[in-house]
């Protein structure tokens, strides 16, 4: 041991400062390698989008060679999708999926929207340290195990008693277990944002006499529409992006005239896309109709990531806002 | 309205009648109602589905026993079996595993020990964020595109390393935001005291920042690998086999991994569209089948959840006192 005593003068120089020069180049190397795997999440964003847009417009560009754009929105007498024929009406499952997506916001919202507020303002701590992982595991059901229970039973023994739809495979019944599908997405973000609402708030509101249910109604849900919205908004996401209830249960195979039934068999756009990827082997006629597979990817891809966007604003305004 | 003259009822009776309110809130009876209404039928069409599935499923196991799952593919629902189904979820999740788990925990741990709050990290956590929402059915087209036609000479093409490969990617903008998660929550004390002793901020991360952060990250790696196991659309465009999966006995690992495969989810995909015909010998039908491989299936991701979610209440509990 060296003595205590600073009779010694002992210079400081700059190496001294500088540190273990091994040290420092691990870290600058542990730094690049952390750098490079974050930045790796940007090189697989930019792969999705090239990928896709350049299949897009290869079909765009092979169908305008063929027959023309006009193929893309069908104006004769029966439109429909019919990729095997060379006749791709977008529009047919675009209509699909909005019509699928409305009654799967109609099933989640009023279920997300309940189980939210109750597990949030009503429920005891303990009755909501068992609900709430329950509901977490019925999101981590997977989708085709969905869309089996609903060509299996909500199909023949719910929606088609019910709504008599012709067969026991429709859009009605795709968009009903869809909505169960996304129900635990939109519980868990609305939860969040009601229990991000500041206790003072609640209790401002009784000590002028309110009662729990007026001050859930007119003060915690007001105070929270940002993140109830962004709920809404990234379910709705989910349930258009949402691909083997619709492939298993939406009744129509590879194309379907268009429709605006609920109660008709139709096709979706992610159904459309496994249908057309699944019978690769099949499909002849056309050579467009594979390709079309990553127009109507590269629409779905758009759309889903303008309502992400949307969604996302306003879950970062619920951060900042509390 | 009772009066204050009332035989028997004192003053300050009718007051804390009155101020605690006696009267029937009916609209808040009919709302709590409601909202358990909604909660109770959220669940009960879980428990409902799990009744259905097994209660269908029952007789599989009762006729074909362990054959069910040691068995492939084939057109008989007296034969088929979920072995290369199995298979294939084996080898997808060990991919997860290994390419998704350090990538994304390295991702995770940048974005909160490293980077600056300058633009690039802000554009890359949004882009995380956007990465999250993409249809699982449009990673399928990368998974095509890049992994099956550009890197064909490595994954031989529709094989399990472009499956694998492929729901890696997709969920590593998972794991990437629940790492983050995990390692915010870490108390900024624990750092300034490895900056304090003089360790780098890497011997700090190492040592003190990621043993804390652990069962956070554990957790959503979990989660993870039990979504990539559920995961039936990006296969589907990879080109999984639903009907027949031959292959040869004597294929060696390498050829097996590059060759034809399907997997758990889209077993059960193919035999869902299969017409519901009983089998000569057991009388069972591919319905019976589904829902049996359902039951695997669904039986593997709620443990998975079960002990993820278990962990992180244990470890919360523990923190908290």
């Amino acid at each position: 041991m060296t003595t205590l005593t600073p009779a010694r003068t002992q210079v400081t120089t700059v190496a001294d400062l500088r540190g273990n020069a091994k040290r420092i180049r691990k870290e600058r190397v542990v730094r690049t390698l952390l750098f490079a795997a974050a930045a790796f999440t940007i090189v697989i964003s930019v792969l999705i989008v090239w990928t896709v847009f350049r299949e897009a417009w290869t079909f765009l560009t092979g169908l305008a060679d063929e027959s023309g754009l006009g193929a893309l929105i069908d104006d004769g007498k029966k439109p429909g999708w019919y990729p095997r024929d060379g006749r791709f009406d977008i529009a047919t499952i675009v209509i699909g999926t909005f019509i699928v997506s409305i009654i799967a916001m109609m099933v989640a919202t009023p279920l997300g929207l309940g189980s939210a507020i109750y597990l949030s303002e009503y429920a005891s701590p303990r009755a909501r340290r068992w609900l709430k992982p329950i509901l977490e595991m019925l999101a981590s059901i997977p989708s085709v195990v969905l869309g089996f229970f609903a060509i299996r039973f909500l199909g023949p023994n719910l929606i088609q008693p019910i709504f008599n739809t012709p067969s026991t495979k429709n859009l009605l019944v795709t968009g009903v277990a869809i909505g169960i599908l996304v129900t635990p997405l939109m519980a868990s973000i609305t939860e969040d944002a009601l229990r991000s609402v500041p206790q003072s708030l609640r209790e401002a509101s009784y000590g002028i006499g309110a009662r729990k249910s007026v001050t859930t109604i007119k003060v915690v849900l007001p105070a929270a529409i940002s993140g109830i919205v962004a709920a809404f908004i990234i379910s709705i996401s989910r349930a258009i992006g949402e691909t083997m209830v619709a492939a298993l249960a939406s009744g129509a195979l590879g194309q379907a005239p268009r429709t605006f039934h609920p109660t008709d068999s139709g096709l979706t756009m992610t159904a459309a896309m496994a249908q057309l990827a699944s019978g690769t082997d099949n499909i002849a006629g056309s050579g467009l109709a594979f390709q079309s597979l990553f127009f109507v990817g590269a629409v779905l891809f758009v759309m889903t990531l303008v309502l992400n966007v949307i969604g996302d604003r306003f879950v970062q305004r619920v951060r900042n806002q509390y | 309205m009772t009066t204050i003259m009332n035989p028997g009822v004192t003053p300050t009776e009718i007051v804390r009648a009155a101020l605690t309110g006696k009267r029937n809130d009916f609209r808040g009876t009919a709302f709590l109602i409601s909202l358990m209404l909604a909660l109770f039928l959220s669940l009960g069409v879980l428990v409902l589905l799990l009744w259905q599935v097994v209660r269908s499923a029952f007789p599989v196991f009762q006729e074909r026993g362990v054959s069910f799952l040691t068995s492939d593919l084939a057109s008989s629902p007296d034969k088929a079996g979920i072995a290369q189904g199995l298979w294939g979820s084996l080898v997808i999740s060990a991919f997860v595993v290994a390419v998704a788990f350090p990538i994304g925990i390295a991702a995770g741990v940048y974005l909160e020990e490293y980077a600056k709050p300058n633009k690039m990290t802000r554009f890359i956590q949004i882009n995380i964020r956007n990465l999250a929402g993409v249809p699982s059915v449009v990673y399928g087209i990368l998974g095509l595109l890049v992994f099956v036609k550009a890197g064909e000479s490595i994954t031989g093409g529709r094989s399990v390393i472009a499956a694998g490969l492929t729901l890696a990617v997709l969920v590593l903008p998972i794991i990437v935001i629940t790492t983050a998660e995990s390692v915010r929550a870490v108390p900024s004390g624990l750092r300034e005291a490895g900056f304090g002793v003089g360790a780098t901020r890497w011997e700090t991360t190492r040592d003190h920042v990621l043993p804390f952060a652990a069962p956070g990250i554990l957790t959503g790696t979990m989660l993870a690998v039990a979504r990539a196991l559920g995961e039936a659309a990006p296969l589907i465009l990879i080109g999984a086999i639903t009907g027949r999966l031959a292959q040869a006995k004597d294929q060696g690992l390498i050829d097996r991994l590059q060759g034809k495969f399907t997997a758990v989810p889209m077993t059960i995909y193919g035999w869902a569209n299969e017409p519901n015909k009983p089998g000569k010998e057991t009388g069972l039908t591919f319905a019976q089948l589904t829902s049996a491989a359902i039951v695997v299936l669904v039986a593997v991701v709620l443990l998975i959840n079960l002990v993820a979610i278990v962990l992180r209440n244990r470890f919360e509990k523990a923190r908290s006192m």
